[in-house]
């Protein structure tokens, strides 16, 4: 069973109230947020590692990110994963979705044949959830997001995937391309043989010439979507603050409520 | 002058024969988007099985036509069948502008929708504008709502985006509209052979009021603990509201389900009263319950970021105060 696992690495979410807009140059300032792999993305690699372990094969991760991802990257081969591509490119500075997952498909297509593609279903950063699918749709795979339940029985794929309140179930075969929800497993705890063992396992980086691409197609150039101003989103609210005995906030809370109309 | 927009769409969303409030707050949306656009109109996609009896709900609520596609292949969603439908859809009307369901399957959908087509899609938009040079704005968050971004598609069409249920206001609907319907065939369907085959929905209706109909909610976070979590839901009950939660509850499972999670990656509300306990003020959380009337938050930290989000703060253990707040509210509903 060959399978791989997209992963991207993202600022960890610990840190996003930190994260502010530079007032002159509008950019955006995220310096000193640590890099980790998309939380939702080890759920990916842990449901990869699971069915390498029930049918034997080979998990490969895929990333498209800048080069100082390695380090974050080798995290996945220390959980288990067997090789890394790094698909990294001044011309891919800027893809939208679309544009990435054009990327990600042309370095999947290089490496090899896959029966399974796993992604997260969506990043913590960004969060579209649309490259499950239109990665799908690009290697015109079957595709499917958001799973919570993914069990191969001989050869039918039998899946559940969240919606509102429930779930659908479906069946299908391989090769596809899945999302995965973070209900659906427990990643693994990265043990310190795993570091040691991850340094010597493949990491390859390909750029865009490597994959075949034009650039075109990649970055900011290839993206339909185009970025326009960034904003702080206005909140203002000016907390007055109720102080006294528990007795009497609770009092002023109860007056608030009658005034706003919820109590009668 | 500016020149006139296309066609706004909103891909409506049923599921076993009921319309998802949020199709109905996007065709508000819509019509306004429209009537920016130099008076174009909006349209509504109604696919499934047997469901003609709701595109009467959706020109209530704003579609001047409804095209509506009733077959039994599409019975259950299915994004590839869905999908294929849509874009055959779209490549016949053109439209401008596409919105859909930012949930699971409208998300499913719509990606896969904007791939086939190798157009833009702007995912989870908290905003929708045209500006001064008549260019369609879309406004999306960016780590977990800390950030908003502007998102432009100039070249490709139609421009697609999707919204969370409970971005935009619900229009009220008015019977007295009236609108077109047009119905149209699944040709692309004819031979196909899907590789996938949906079996079954199960969906069950939370109990309780649901979390965005509520006119109080009562939230708590990881401040609450196990132990005095029962009082918020002996609150929310005086109050005639429902509890709501963040990621932490939910994890420990103090909340009963994710149905009751607030936030970038739960519910949208905006309740008269929000009143919220040992809650940190993450971005995560309060993209969710920003657009809240009254913000009450009760801390024990005095520099807890959710006192920059509330309009009133109190300063005080949960833990204790919960049971003494409850106290007064039953004792003013006893009176
Ligand atoms: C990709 C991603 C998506 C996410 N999506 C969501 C989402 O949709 N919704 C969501 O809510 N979260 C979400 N989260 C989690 C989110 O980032 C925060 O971790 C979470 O909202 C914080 O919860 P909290 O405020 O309860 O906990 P904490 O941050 O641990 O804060 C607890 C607060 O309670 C106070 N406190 C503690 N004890 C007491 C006491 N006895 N009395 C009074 N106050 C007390 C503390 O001062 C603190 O301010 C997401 C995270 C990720 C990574
Ligand atoms: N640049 C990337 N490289 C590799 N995988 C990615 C990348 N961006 C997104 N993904 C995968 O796609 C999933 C959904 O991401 P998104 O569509 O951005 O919400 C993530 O959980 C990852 O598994």
């Amino acid at each position: 069973m060959k399978i791989a696992v997209c992963i991207k690495p993202v600022p960890d979410p610990k840190h996003y109230d930190k994260i502010t807009i530079n007032s002159e140059t509008k950019l955006l300032e995220r310096q000193g947020i640590p890099m980790i792999i998309n939380p939702v993305d080890k759920n990916a690699i842990e449901a990869a590692l699971q069915l390498k372990e029930q049918l034997s094969g080979k998990v490969v991760l895929v990333s498209m990110a800048p080069p100082d991802a390695r380090e974050t990257l080798k995290g996945g081969l220390a959980m288990g994963a067997d090789e890394a591509y790094l698909l990294s490119d001044r011309a891919f500075i800027g893809s939208d979705t679309l544009a990435t997952a054009r990327v990600l498909a042309a370095g999947l297509k290089k490496i090899g044949e896959f029966d399974l593609i796993l992604t997260g279903s969506g990043s913590a950063d960004s969060g579209t959830n649309h490259i499950p699918s239109q990665l799908g749709e690009l290697m015109r795979f079957p595709h499917l997001n958001s799973l919570i339940e993914l069990n191969l029985e001989i050869s039918t794929l039998k899946m559940k995937t969240k919606i509102e309140n429930g779930h659908l179930e479906y069946e299908g075969s391989l090769p596809m391309v899945v999302g995965v929800a973070r209900e659906i497993n427990n990643p693994r705890y990265t043990s310190l043989m795993g570091v040691v063992m991850a340094q010597n396992k493949p990491f390859i980086t390909w750029g865009l010439s490597d994959l075949g691409l034009d650039s075109a197609n990649t970055g900011l150039a290839g993206s339909p979507t185009q970025p326009g101003d960034l904003h702080l989103p206005r909140h203002g609210r000016k907390a007055e603050m109720l102080a006294g005995e528990p007795e009497d906030i609770a009092g002023k809370i109860v007056a608030i409520l009658r005034t706003a109309g919820v109590l009668a | 002058m500016r020149k006139q927009l296309g066609a706004v769409w909103v891909i409506a969303e049923q599921t076993g024969g009921r319309l998802a409030e949020v199709s109905l707050e996007l065709l508000g949306k819509a019509r306004e988007l429209a009537a920016l656009g130099g008076g174009s109109h909006t349209s509504a996609v109604l696919m499934g099985s047997e469901i003609r009896h709701l595109s009467e709900e959706l020109i209530a609520c704003g579609a001047d036509q409804v095209i509506l596609i009733d077959d039994q292949r599409l019975e259950l969603y299915q994004n590839d069948t869905y999908a294929l439908v849509l874009e055959a859809l779209i490549n016949k009307h053109q439209p401008e502008i596409v919105l859909c369901s930012a949930s699971y399957c409208g998300s499913e959908l719509s990606a896969t929708v904007a791939a086939k087509l190798e157009t833009g899609l702007a995912a989870h938009c908290v905003d929708l504008h045209i500006n001064n040079r008549g260019e369609f704005v879309q406004v999306v968050p960016a780590f977990g709502g800390m950030v908003l971004g502007d998102i432009l598609c100039p070249k490709s069409r139609p421009q697609m985006a999707s919204v969370k249920p409970g971005m935009f206001q619900k229009p009220d609907r008015d019977t007295t509209r009236t609108g077109k319907l047009i119905k149209e065939t699944v040709a692309v369907l004819e031979g196909y052979k899907s590789p996938l085959k949906a079996v079954r929905v199960v969906q069950g209706q939370p109990s309780g009021l649901p979390l965005e109909e509520a006119e109080t909610v009562v939230a708590g976070g990881w401040g609450v603990g196990a132990d005095a979590w029962c009082y918020l839901e002996q609150m929310a009950e005086a109050l005639e509201g429902a509890v709501g939660c963040n990621r932490p509850a939910l994890d420990e499972g103090w909340a009963k389900g994710e149905h009751a999670m607030i936030g970038t990656s739960g519910k949208t509300i905006r309740p008269q009263v929000y009143i919220g306990f040992g809650v940190s003020g993450s971005a995560h959380h309060v993209v969710g319950m920003k657009d809240s009337g009254v913000v009450i938050n009760i801390n024990k930290d005095p520099q807890a970021p959710v006192f920059q989000v509330s309009d009133y703060g109190v300063v005080a253990d949960v833990k204790k105060f919960l049971p003494v707040l409850l106290e007064k509210i039953r004792e003013q509903r006893g009176k």
